[in-house]
Formats: C-alpha cells, structure tokens, sequence
C-alpha cells in the first residue's frame, strides 16, 4: 500500500467521497488523514503538508461543501484548486534583459543535473531562435568540463571553458566578455555541484553572482528528493535569491512532492522540468496541469495540445468519415502510425490520459519497436494490397514478410490486428447510428 | 582521526537532525501519550524515514511502552534505539569478496555519484592489498569515461574502457577476461546511471550482469546500489527495481555529509531487507566507510 502513487492514492481516496452522496465533517476529516498520508509519502514537507491540510479542511469543513449537492465535486475542485495554488498558479518564463546578452547562472547539489539541464537549456533557447553560450565553471568535479564541452558539440552550441586552474569568478568573467564580442544574446553558466551547508563554496557562487549580476539564477532540484529539499532550497535562496527552479528526472515514478515543498517553501516558480534522457527533453512546467494529473485527471490540456500539434484536422476528419463508411485502409492505418509516432514516445502520451497511473503504465510495457516493425510491413505491401487487403495470400505474406525482414507470423499478426480495428470500428459507428452517445463522434486513431 | 570520530563527525548533522528534535520533545513531555507519539512521528517522517517504516516503528513502541509499563517519557529514546538498531542489523559479516577474481557491479539512477563511490571504493580495496580493476561501463553520458579515468589515475589501479557509445556488456565482457589474465583480486564495474522505469536500460543492466555470470562461473559477485542520501521515498522503488534486474545485494549510501537526515537507509532495510554496506561522508577520496549498523545508530545518538 506504501509505494502507490500519489494520483492513485488520492483518486481512491476521492473515489469513496465520489461515491458517497453527502460528505459529512466526519468524511472531510477521513479524506484530508488520506490526503496527508498520500503527500507524505510523496515526499511533500511535512510543514507543508500540515499548512496544505489545515487550509483543504477549514474550507471543505465550511457550509460551502456540506450544503451543496455534489459535495464530492466540491471537494476535489477545492483540493485541485489548493494544490494549484501550492505550485505557484500559473507557468513562467526566463527573464530576458532587454540589453543582451542574458545572463543565466545554474546551481544547485551534486548530482541535480545542472549540467545536462545548461544543455538542455542551451537547446532549448536555440530552438526560440537565441544564441546561447555555455560556460563551464565547475572546476572541482573530474571530467565536468569535458561533459559540458560533449553536450556542447552535440548540440553545436559553442562552450566556453578556461580549464580546471582558473577561478570560476574569473571564467564567467571572462565569459560575459567574449559573449559580447562573440554575437551571443544568452549565457548559460554551469556551475559545480555543491552541498548547500558548504559555507565556502556557497560564497564562491554569491562572488559569481555579484561579478555578473545574472538575470535568472536557476535552482535545479532533483524530483526525487525528500523532506531536506526543503532546506537546500531554502538555504540557495536565501545567499543568492533564485529566480526559479529547474525539476529534473520528473521521468522517473517518484510522486514528485520536492516540487511542492520547493515552490511553497521558496515562493520561486518552477519554470522547466527534466523529463527524459534526451537532450530535447526539457519541458515548462505547467503547475496546474501537475496538479490535475496528481488529482487522477490526467494531464488532459497537455494530451489536447500535442495532439492538436501533431494531428492535421482535416485528415481527421477524413479519417472519420472513412471509419464510419468502412473504407478503412492500410493506407490510412500507416498514417495512423505516422502521426501517433510524431506526438512522442507513446508511454509519455499514455501517462497523460485520465485513469492512468504509475501502476497501469508500469503493466502496459509500450513496445515502440514492435511498431516500427508493423510500420515495415505495411510499407512492404503493394498498393493494390493497402487498399485490398483480402487479397493478401500465403505467397504475398511471404513476399511482405521478406521485404520487411520480419517473419510471416508478425505478417499474420498485423492483419490481423488490422481486421480486429475493422470490426472495433464498425461497433463504433453502428453505436453512432443508433445514437448513443460519446461514441458517435469517436475520432483516436486506435 | 579514528573511525568513529570520523563517522561521528560526518553523521554531526544526522545527528542534529534526529537526536536534537527528539530530546527537545522528550523534555518538554513528562508522560507518555498519543501526543508525544505523533510528535515522534513527526521526526521520524521528517528524517525521510517514511510513513510505513515509522508507523512500524512507532507501533511497536507502543506495544513495548503497554508491555513494560513504562511511564517516564525518556525511556522512550533507548528503547528507540533498540528498535532502530534491531532493524539495521544483518546477519552476515559484510561482503564476500572472495574468489579471484571478484566482481563488485556498481548501480543506481542518475547523479547519485556511482563514479566518485568506485574511486574511493577501488582505493579502499587496493589498500586492503588487493590488485583492482576498474571497468569504464558508462558509455552513455558525456565524458563519463574521463571523469573515472581520472580516478583510476589518482587511485593507482588499471582501467579497461572502449569509446563512448559503444555496448557496456562488451566493456564488462573485455574487463572480465583482462581481469581473468591479469589474476586481478577485485574488478569493480561502473554502470551508466538509469532510472528504474526505463524498461529498456534495466534490460541492458541484466544482460550485463548476465556477461558476468556467463563469463565467471561461481565467481563471488556484489551488486550494490548507490543511494543518495538527499532521495525521499522513491530510493525505496530504486531498490526493489534495481534488485529485479541485478539481485542488489548490498547498498552506498553517498552525500551523507551533506543532509541532515539519514532515515531513508532505514526504510530500505525495512522494507526490502538490503543492508547497507558503505556511506559517503565527504569529498575527499578516503571518505567512503564501511556502514556498521550498531555503530551508526550509537552515532546517531550520542
């Protein structure tokens, strides 16, 4: 029961006030000792917790809840809304300085990931038409520079380092100097790792800041830290003033409550989020999308968003139409695949549908190359055989299996997964024709 | 300094954390109630002990205070002690290390310091007199390969490496057999940090662990998980993964020095049974001790 996660245990927790058709005093007090429980395990700050828990309460406990009809809507609108609140409302941005080049400092505790987050960054900025520069002042850990300098030509983004035996004050000194000189519009200054009780260092990264007076000094927080998260970002704070937080390794199961503690603690809004071990895998961060997914809503604007990125409308409805119709090809299957393959890798968009939690997603092992072979083999039809696929017989499977250099089981395996979507479809339609609805106007690919 | 004055140095701020909290609420209680267990809750949880692992705690401390008929409230903290130190012991006596060659496989997610752990770790063995070989296994993260060749280098010990981007199985694979030639007593294998939910990383994890069994037969194999101690709950799910793909059998737990708390190795034991059989408690490369659970809980409350 310890390791659900916090979506899981709050959605089982909400799920019995849902059910119930009025929600007593007594049930507000019993939903709020599973909601503590829940972010406490989720590594939410104790402190916080008991502030979160008093503020939920005094408001679901008010007449407001226990008067209304749907008292169990109530609730969860004012915890969704509370925990919002927690995380900073809504989503903020680097602050560019009007006269460039903008400065950018990373800190934070060894092993964060400050300097795959500056590359991250870098890429980022890049992509929004900047041109960044990133400079390697960690001068302590082993190898530091030459991460940076990798990630800097993997991204073709230019690093500026003067070795392990200068003082980092005078690199980013001199590293504000040639990107003056050098055309660059942002800085990006890596900085080493180092424990937030290191009253040394601690003074090396306020010399730093005072030499380059940076526009956005940016706290990276490990996801997965516990209570001391708290004490870290406090302490950052409080020598340097940070600007905001960078979240990193959100990739991982960890319920994630260092961002709650974090944001109430520091007051600083979390501005991005590491979510993957690709190096364009750094995302804003949408605090009241966070909140949703850890209600068990789903993370459902992102899911619309990128769906809305990647799906053309017209083909949609096109698609539509061929469904309702039994037109349904191959062809348009392929497409299917093309498009779903352009919203991302499909555990992520998985885990932005609503009900889905750590537990499901962990049972349902998305094999993304299982797709690419059934993508080959479609490829490998003929285009009498995409459009016609009755016609496909043991020698064609043959051929198909050869040219796509799979065997003749996956062949068999995706016609016939491809004649099971047929019939899904048809159910689908047939439910639309008689009316019912939700399913008349069904539009997911799959 | 000794052993236990360094380890009590490092674990100062533990201490703080745990000891200071726990004596200011045992004297401002004279009795013991329901209040005083939810304050000691309280610290436990604030100590990324866990809600499980402290209601454990706390439950049979009361069935313990029912049963003895204590009623003074610093009583409490022995037989907290007790209880703690109950709960750290192993049976065995540490590692086994004994076949030539041995392998020690080093895992754990991103950034807990895996690399820094096999330095200080190879330094440890070889003045233990052992002949160590390190295995340059992160082949995914830039320059990962540098920074343990750095400390192959500061250590005195032999590295074996292939370029970035190559198969780690193959590095282990070549490490075993120039361990095997070179009759080395102790090969230590750095992994490339994953996280646990990565289905394809713990795959390649087990095919290298795989290697190893393959290629040295009844050979004397630990694998040991790198925990930072800074990591809430979710060391717990690292623990019960990383076990799945590779049988951890024992845990680093690294940045002691540097958080005030500890609790979550407690939760570990717990939870899953491993021990835990190093800690990090600095930067400088004699800072990795052997954990000794009596020893530690003393620390942590003298």
């Amino acid at each position: 029961m310890v390791f659900e996660g916090l979506s899981s245990k709050l959605q089982e927790t909400l799920k019995k006030i849902r059910g119930a058709g009025r929600v007593t005093e007594k049930d507000v007090k019993e939903m709020m000792r599973e909601v503590r429980l829940a972010l406490l395990e989720a590594d939410v700050n104790f402190k916080v917790v008991k502030d979160f828990i008093n503020r939920v309460s005094e408001r679901c406990v008010g007449q407001e809840v226990l008067e209304s009809l749907t008292p169990g809507q109530q609730v969860i609108k004012i915890v969704n809304e509370e925990l919002i609140e927690l995380m900073g409302g809504t989503q903020s941005r680097i602050n560019f300085s009007p006269r460039p080049p903008t400065i950018i400092m990373m800190v934070g505790l060894q092993g964060s990931g400050k300097t795959t987050a500056s590359g991250k960054l870098a890429n980022l900025l890049r992509k929004q038409g900047k041109r960044p520069l990133l400079v390697a002042c960690d001068v302590y850990r082993p190898a530091a520079i030459k991460q940076l300098e990798v990630l800097g030509s993997q991204l073709n983004v230019p690093v500026f380092s003067m070795g392990d035996k200068i003082s980092p004050v005078d690199i980013a000194k001199a590293a504000i100097e040639h990107a003056g000189t050098g055309g660059f519009d942002t800085v990006i200054i890596d900085t080493a790792g180092r424990l937030h009780i290191d009253e040394e260092l601690m003074d090396e990264l306020y010399n730093i800041k005072n030499a380059v007076k940076p526009h956005e000094i940016l706290l990276v927080v490990d996801a997965m830290t516990g209570q001391d998260a708290v004490n870290v970002a406090e302490s950052f704070n409080e020598k340097l003033g940070i600007d905001g937080i960078v979240l990193t390794k959100l990739d991982s199961d960890t319920r994630g409550g260092a961002a709650l503690s974090v944001r109430a603690i520091t007051g600083k809004p979390i501005k991005f989020a590491g979510t993957g071990e690709k190096l364009n895998d750094l995302e804003p961060f949408f605090p009241d999308r966070m909140a949703s997914r850890i209600l068990g809503m789903g993370d459902v604007l992102s899911l619309i968003e990128k769906a809305q990125e990647s799906f053309d409308e017209k083909k949609a409805l096109e698609l539509e139409r061929k469904m309702r119709s039994q037109q349904f090809n191959f062809n348009d299957y392929l497409e299917q695949l093309e498009q779903l393959k352009s919203m991302g890798p499909l555990d992520k968009i998985l885990g932005m549908l609503p009900g889905m939690n750590d537990k499901m997603l962990k049972s349902i092992s998305v094999d993304e190359k299982k797709l690419a072979r059934t993508e080959a083999i479609i490829k490998s039809m003929t285009k009498k055989e995409r459009l016609d696929p009755s016609i496909i017989n043991a020698s064609r499977r043959r051929r198909i299996a050869a040219g796509s250099g799979t065997s003749i089981q996956e062949v068999n395996r995706v016609l016939r997964d491809f004649e099971e979507m047929k019939k899904m479809m048809k159910m689908f339609s047939d439910m639309g024709k008689r009316g019912k609805k939700g399913f008349g106007r069904f539009r997911m690919p799959f | 300094m000794g052993f236990f004055e360094k380890l009590k140095n490092g674990l100062a701020k533990t201490r703080k954390g745990i000891t200071e909290k726990i004596e200011q609420v045992l004297v401002s209680f004279g009795k013991i109630d329901d209040e005083l267990f939810d304050e000691l809750e309280e610290i436990l949880i604030a100590a990324d002990v866990g809600i499980g692992t402290t209601m454990k705690i706390t439950d049979n401390l009361r069935k313990k205070v029912r049963e003895g008929k204590i009623t003074n409230a610093s009583e409490i903290k022995n037989l907290l002690k007790e209880e703690l130190t109950r709960l750290m012991e192993t049976e065995d006596s540490g590692l086994k290390l004994d076949t030539v060659p041995s392998v020690i496989l080093i895992v754990g997610v991103n950034g807990v310091g895996k690399t820094t752990s096999i330095g200080k770790l190879a330094n440890y063995y070889k003045n233990m007199g052992k002949k160590v070989i390190l295995a340059a296994g992160d082949t995914f993260r830039a320059a990962a390969i540098d920074q343990l060749r750095i400390w192959a280098n500061r250590v005195g010990v032999e590295m074996i490496s292939h370029s970035e981007g190559s198969d780690p199985a193959a590095v282990i694979f070549d490490a075993v057999q120039a361990a095997k030639a070179r009759r080395a007593n102790l090969l230590i294998c750095d992994t490339a940090g994953r996280l646990h939910t990565k289905k394809n990383l713990m795959e390649e994890l087990k095919k290298i662990y795989r290697v190893i069994e393959k290629e040295l037969p009844g050979a004397d194999v630990e694998t040991l998980l790198v925990l930072d101690a800074t990591t809430g709950q979710n060391a717990v799910a690292q623990a019960r993964t990383f076990s799945e793909s590779t049988n951890v059998s024992g845990i680093i737990l690294t940045k002691l020095d540097g958080t005030a708390k500890g609790g979550i190795v407690i939760a570990v034991k717990s939870e899953l049974d491993i021990p835990v059989r190093f800690i990090g408690i600095g930067e400088s490369i004699d800072d990795l001790q052997p954990f000794d659970p009596r020893e530690f809980i003393e620390a942590l409350f003298s």
